[in-house]
């Protein structure tokens, strides 16, 4: 067989069981693919042993017919999950050679079913960005270009190491985790799927904390039926994590009937916001006519309080994360500054969390510190409670009146140019479209559907309602069968 | 809503991330665009609405008030800047 690395999980399982490959030939595969890939800053840390002994221990497994579907598939993992023995930094100077004595719960459930790291993908800070660009690893670099302009684009962030890597055939898969879109935003920018779980589907224990009401790990792969396979390995209870929820899980792959024929699909005005690129326009339009064609019923919608999300987002990502970098002190694990004569344990919290953290980390960590401060913390943080209720209210709304899914664009734009972005508030609008889901606790993906003029790819958003990822995948592998999306980046590095 | 830099010099104290004080303008000017952005909640009527203190409807899990877990000294300062004789080391913390 050739070209093991642009295999999907799907296939590479079917291939495997049937003896037409293994694990070896596909990990061995994917090694030398990053190897050559380093100008796409997307692997960080690179565990070819690892990788060689676990794609041995999974070809012993498929042998002898003991193999889930998960095993000897070659994935890359988000820097944000602990794992043991290798170096876990979260992209932060901070936790520079922090090599975890445990391993996360999702790394834990995903090698238990066969699966090989390849290695640590490349991430932003703390996953605070939607460019990729504060990690203190350097850039992640898109795969796709502007036609034949070589200006180096963003994969998006957070996850965006894990979206170029997928993109341009390093791994088969790719972990992410998602607080405002840092799997959706990424996933839509470099033409590849990417799902958000319903909060609490997914395990959080060991994924280094950002905001704990809102991040969820998921999957990033090449098509909606790799993210039902993986999703499957990646979820379920976990008495570590109390926010864990204890539900059946469903067959997800089985889910995908494609078949959609009386499903109502809510196209929510509120999403239609000033300035929108006409590309970004069509293609919503394009996806709407998909899903009619496909027979579902579309109905015009409204979430009233959309427009008021990201600012609650940003007052309370950054509390939840200004008490979950309190732990980063220097004392029990990372980066601690070297103190001058007469430095007390003051100076080294202070010098400590100066040097480890980058701009934009100090940026929300100082700004959470101040909405929780006496005197602000009911008109910002509270307030900020009282309208996330509200957003989460007219999503239960909508449902209610028999909406089985919710079509959006992913993003407000393509990807953009690394460096475009200067101003934070005009990155945080990155968001606008995927953070609603967050703060409702809701399952959301982003599916590719075209191409812009200029050759880039574009995603949409189908937003779920809670539990009922099985049924949100299904919608969206109509939507991928539908989009007929095949392009892929061509090889510049 | 403005912030001056006294108030950017408290919060980075609050918050124990060492500032210069050339730095502090830059810091305010930034804080103020971001309160700014955030101010829009005030246009919202949230009369009467409970604020989130849980995303999906479920109480919390309870279990036994067991020992699960321990003896994992090693472990736990295996990655200490600066551990000794089984504890975390830190500057003189009382005079």
């Amino acid at each position: 067989m050739t070209d093991l690395t642009k295999l999907t999980i799907a296939e590479a399982r079917d291939a495997m069981r049937k003896g037409d490959t293994t694990s070896a030939e596909i990990t061995q595969a994917c090694l030398t693919a990053i190897e050559g890939a380093g100008a796409l800053g997307a692997f960080v840390h690179h565990t070819p042993e690892i990788a060689t002994e676990q794609a041995k221990a999974a070809d012993a497994r498929i042998k002898a017919g003991d193999a889930p579907d998960m095993c000897g598939i070659p994935l890359g993992i988000k820097d944000l999950f602990c794992t043991k023995g290798v170096p876990s930094q979260a992209a932060s100077g901070i936790l520079e050679g922090f090599k975890p004595e445990y391993e996360s719960t999702v790394t834990t459930q995903l090698f238990d079913a066969g699966a090989v790291m390849l290695g640590k993908l490349n991430m932003d800070e703390f996953a605070m960005g939607s460019s990729n660009e504060t990690s203190v690893y350097g850039n992640a670099v898109n795969p796709w270009r502007r036609g034949n302009d070589d200006a180096v684009l963003t994969p998006g962030g957070s996850s965006g190491g894990s979206a170029s890597a997928v993109a341009a055939d390093l791994c088969l898969a790719a972990t992410g985790t998602d607080t405002g879109g840092s799997i959706r935003q990424p996933a839509a920018f470099v033409g590849i799927t990417g799902l958000k779980p319903t909060y609490g589907r997914v395990s959080r224990w060991g994924i280094v904390a950002f905001a704990s009401s809102l991040d969820q790990a998921g999957p990033m792969t090449k098509d909606v039926r790799d993210s039902a396979i993986m999703l499957q390995a990646m979820c379920g209870h976990d008495p570590k994590d109390s926010t864990s929820a204890d539900l059946a899980v469903p067959d997800f792959e089985a889910a995908l009937t494609g078949d959609i024929k009386g499903k109502t699909i809510g196209i929510p005005k509120e999403y239609r916001v000033d300035d929108m690129p006409e590309e970004i326009e069509k293609l919503w339009a394009d996806g709407i006519t998909m899903m009619k064609d496909a027979g579902a019923k579309i109905v015009d919608i409204s979430l009233p309080h959309t427009k008021y999300a990201l600012p609650a987002y940003y007052v309370i990502a950054p509390a939840e994360a200004s008490s979950n970098l309190a732990r980063y002190d220097g004392v029990r694990f990372g980066h601690r500054a070297k103190l001058a004569q007469g430095d007390g344990i003051t100076e080294m919290y202070e010098k400590t969390r100066a040097e480890g953290f980058g701009a934009e980390v100090q940026r929300r960590v100082m700004v959470g510190t101040y909405v929780l401060s006496a005197g602000f913390y009911d008109a910002y943080y509270n307030r900020a409670r009282k309208v996330r209720t509200l957003i989460k209210q007219d999503f239960e709304t909508v449902f209610a009146d028999g909406i089985d899914a919710i079509l959006t664009p992913a993003t407000p734009s393509a990807a953009f140019a690394l460096g475009e972005n200067f101003d934070p508030i005009q990155m945080y609008l990155n968001d606008v479209f995927t953070v609603t889901v967050n703060l409702a606790g809701l399952p959301g993906i982003a599916v590719p559907v075209g191409l812009d003029q200029q050759g880039l790819p574009l995603g949409l958003q189908l937003i779920g309602r809670p539990w009922e990822e099985a049924d949100l995948l299904n919608v969206a592998f109509s939507l991928e069968q539908s989009a007929g999306f095949v392009a892929k980046p061509s090889k510049w590095w | 809503m403005s912030i001056d830099t006294e108030t950017a010099r408290r919060v980075a104290k609050l918050a124990r991330i060492k500032v210069e004080d050339d730095q502090l303008p830059a810091l305010a000017g930034e804080f103020s665009a971001i309160l700014d952005f955030i101010e829009q909640l005030n246009e919202v009527d949230v009369e009467g609405v409970e604020p989130m203190t849980s995303v999906t409807p479920q109480r919390l899990k309870r279990r036994d008030d067991v020992v699960t877990d321990g003896d994992q000294q090693a472990a736990v300062l295996k990655n200490a800047p600066d551990a000794r004789e089984g504890f975390f080391a830190v500057p003189k913390v009382v005079e």
